[in-house]
């Protein structure tokens, strides 16, 4: 279980997360929604080492892991796709599969050998066929389409056999069709990998659509957590997102 | 789900398995490496030209050197200004250890080797956690800074005026350094032998990594590589073979010269690769040959050969903003039609 207890991260004045504190049950599907700024992607930075909170907790299975190195959590079983697709340009998408594999298994550093290692073939192999890249294998990762370009950093994040997966807008940038594509892929493989997921979306469509629950953080904070229908019927959030900005300060 | 069975069918059937192509890229490697020290090795026996035989030394000795600087300005996107500090300290390191103490060559050789590796782990630890433009300017002062205490250290280093006085070269192993043959193919098995574990360092999964940090550092820590271990390491490894290219200089020219640890040197490193290109394994090596023939045919016509070779440098960085193995690999590339070896 991800444990996340009493978050908080400034940035000079601005409280981007402020006293966050949440837990996300093993196997479980949540969706964050927030408006622009309310500090979703800061959340994710917090929990995967890119930032260092300025105090809390984030304990991964009663492991605190605040303030550690990203390396370090990706060790311990946190993995996260980017907002804007983080990628190896220059890499074939195989080539960024096995040498992913090699680093999770401890052999980025190996001198002796070639690459890549027989060893790393299978999960890399699964990883390609998981989001469908496996017929772009030999596709340089910057001659990718943008929606590839994503799939392959969340292919990034999977193939480490992460417990717990974070997405920031895995539909960022795309069209209505793709998007519904994209995050039938990512249920889909939240169902077959059985592993906690978190993803950050915008559209409202889907995250009611598909999230069994949901977050909606505002300025920092928790404005609300439930399910689809919860939220939908939540004064605050409704105030939040169909209010003006004085509202919304007024609610928080 | 057929399509996948085929295409994976298809894959086990056409192409070769990772175990086997990884196998097969290093035994091509080997093989390429003894076909080309023969090459070299029976030079002698064709060409009884001294020039020329010089002329092979000074690009082992550069070769190795701006192949080791391509380890880190290729591979990891790390542009050191100050890697020409290695080249010193190992023509340095060499010359004085042979100097004042009575060790053999290889014992010496070693020795210059370890003396490297501790300088570059302390200045590597410090530099290699700076962003790129501090990276450059950090390393470029360690640079400056050696050559100023060899320049003030005249009692140990001999000052302006070098290590004079020859390097003695007692025999090992048979080999007579003071023959020039022997010299000769001694640099020439350095060479090859550089290359080819620089090669393997390339085409490593630790290679890899480098290539991985380079494209996207951060992304790189996010899948569990320690970027900062991963540079200091090859920041490291990359000093080793600039060194060699030290010693070999030191053994041509019998001594050491503050020239070899002057921040011209890193200059010239960075050229090579500007030449050469740095997007293929040996484009420095070749960038290496062209540097030195420029440098030899212009200063034979003309005293101006610094105005040539800025030209030259202008041309190449400017006009077709690669090196000449870049365009070789593009041009190999487009008729192959399938992606390319890529750096
Ligand atoms: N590294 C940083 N330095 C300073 N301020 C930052 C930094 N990162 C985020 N912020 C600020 O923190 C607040 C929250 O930013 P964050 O990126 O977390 O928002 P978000 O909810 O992800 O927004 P969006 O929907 O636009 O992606 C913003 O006011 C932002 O300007
Ligand atoms: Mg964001």
């Amino acid at each position: 279980m991800l444990d996340i207890r009493g978050l908080s991260k400034s940035f000079g004045g601005v409280k981007a997360t402020d006293n966050v504190s949440l837990d996300f049950a093993d196997g479980s599907l949540t969706a964050v929604i927030g408006p622009n700024g309310a500090g979703k992607s800061t959340f994710f930075n917090l929990i995967t080492g890119a930032l260092r909170p300025d105090s809390g907790e984030v304990l991964l299975d009663g492991v605190d892991l605040a303030g550690k190195s990203p390396p370090d959590i990706v060790r311990h079983g946190i993995g996260r796709a980017f907002q804007v697709a983080s990628i190896f340009p220059s890499l074939t998408v195989q080539e960024t599969m096995l040498a992913a594999v090699c680093a999770d298994q401890r052999r980025s550093t190996v001198l002796h050998r070639r690459f890549p290692l027989a060893e790393t073939r299978d999960r890399a192999e699964h990883a390609m066929e998981l989001l469908g890249l496996a017929n772009k294998r030999h596709r340089t990762a910057a001659t990718l389409s943008h929606g590839d370009q994503k799939l392959l950093d969340i292919a990034l994040a999977l193939v480490l056999d992460p417990k717990v997966l974070l997405l920031d807008e895995p539909t960022a940038g795309m069209g209505t069709e793709e998007r519904w594509r994209m995050i039938d892929k990512v249920r889909e493989l939240w169902e077959a990998q059985k592993i906690t997921v978190v993803f950050i979306e915008h559209d409202m469509d889907i995250v009611f659509k598909i999230a069994p629950r949901i977050v909606v953080l505002c300025y920092g904070r928790i404005l609300a957590t439930g399910t689809p229908d919860a939220i939908r019927r939540n004064e605050a959030v409704i105030e939040a997102y169909l209010g003006t900005e004085e509202h919304a300060e007024a609610v928080t | 789900m057929t399509e996948l069975q085929a295409g994976r069918a298809s894959e086990t059937l056409g192409a070769p398995s990772i175990e086997t192509r990884s196998f097969r890229s290093r035994y091509r490697d080997i093989l390429i490496a003894l076909v080309a020290f023969a090459v070299l090795a029976a030079l002698p026996f064709f060409f009884g030209s001294k020039a020329l035989l010089d002329f092979v030394i000074r690009c082992s000795a550069f070769g190795l050197f701006a192949t080791s600087l391509n380890l880190l300005v290729g591979y990891t996107g790390m542009i050191s200004f100050g890697h020409g500090m290695f080249f010193g300290l190992g023509a340095y390191g060499f010359g004085l250890l042979m100097q004042r103490t009575a060790v053999p060559i290889p014992v010496a050789f070693v020795a210059t080797l370890a003396i490297t590796a501790v300088f570059a782990a302390i200045i590597g630890a410090i530099c290699v956690r700076l962003k790129e433009i501090y990276f450059a300017f950090v390393t470029l002062a360690f640079q400056m800074l050696i050559h100023s205490t060899i320049l003030t250290w005249a009692s140990l280093t001999g000052g302006d005026q070098g290590l004079r006085g020859g390097i003695p070269r007692p025999v090992f192993f048979g080999i007579d350094l003071a023959n020039h043959v022997h010299l000769y193919i001694t640099s020439c098995a350095l060479l090859v032998l550089g290359l080819l574990l620089m090669r393997q360092i390339a085409q490593s999964p630790f290679g890899y990594t480098l290539r991985v940090i380079r494209d996207n550092a951060r992304r790189a820590s996010f899948i569990g590589i320690d970027v900062w271990r991963a540079k200091l390491t090859i920041f490291v490894l990359a000093a080793l073979f600039a060194s060699t290219g030290g010693m070999v200089m030191a053994l041509f020219v019998s001594g050491a010269y503050p020239e070899f640890a002057y921040w011209t040197i890193s200059g010239e490193g960075i050229f090579i690769n500007m030449l050469g290109g740095v997007t293929t394994f040996l484009g420095p090596m070749v960038g290496t040959v062209l540097l030195l023939i420029l440098n030899d045919t212009v200063t034979r016509y003309t005293e101006y050969h610094g105005i040539v070779l800025g030209a030259v440098i202008l041309f190449f960085a400017i006009g077709l903003r690669k090196g000449l193995m870049d365009y070789v690999l593009e041009w190999y590339t487009q008729r192959r039609d399938g992606p390319g070896e890529r750096g």
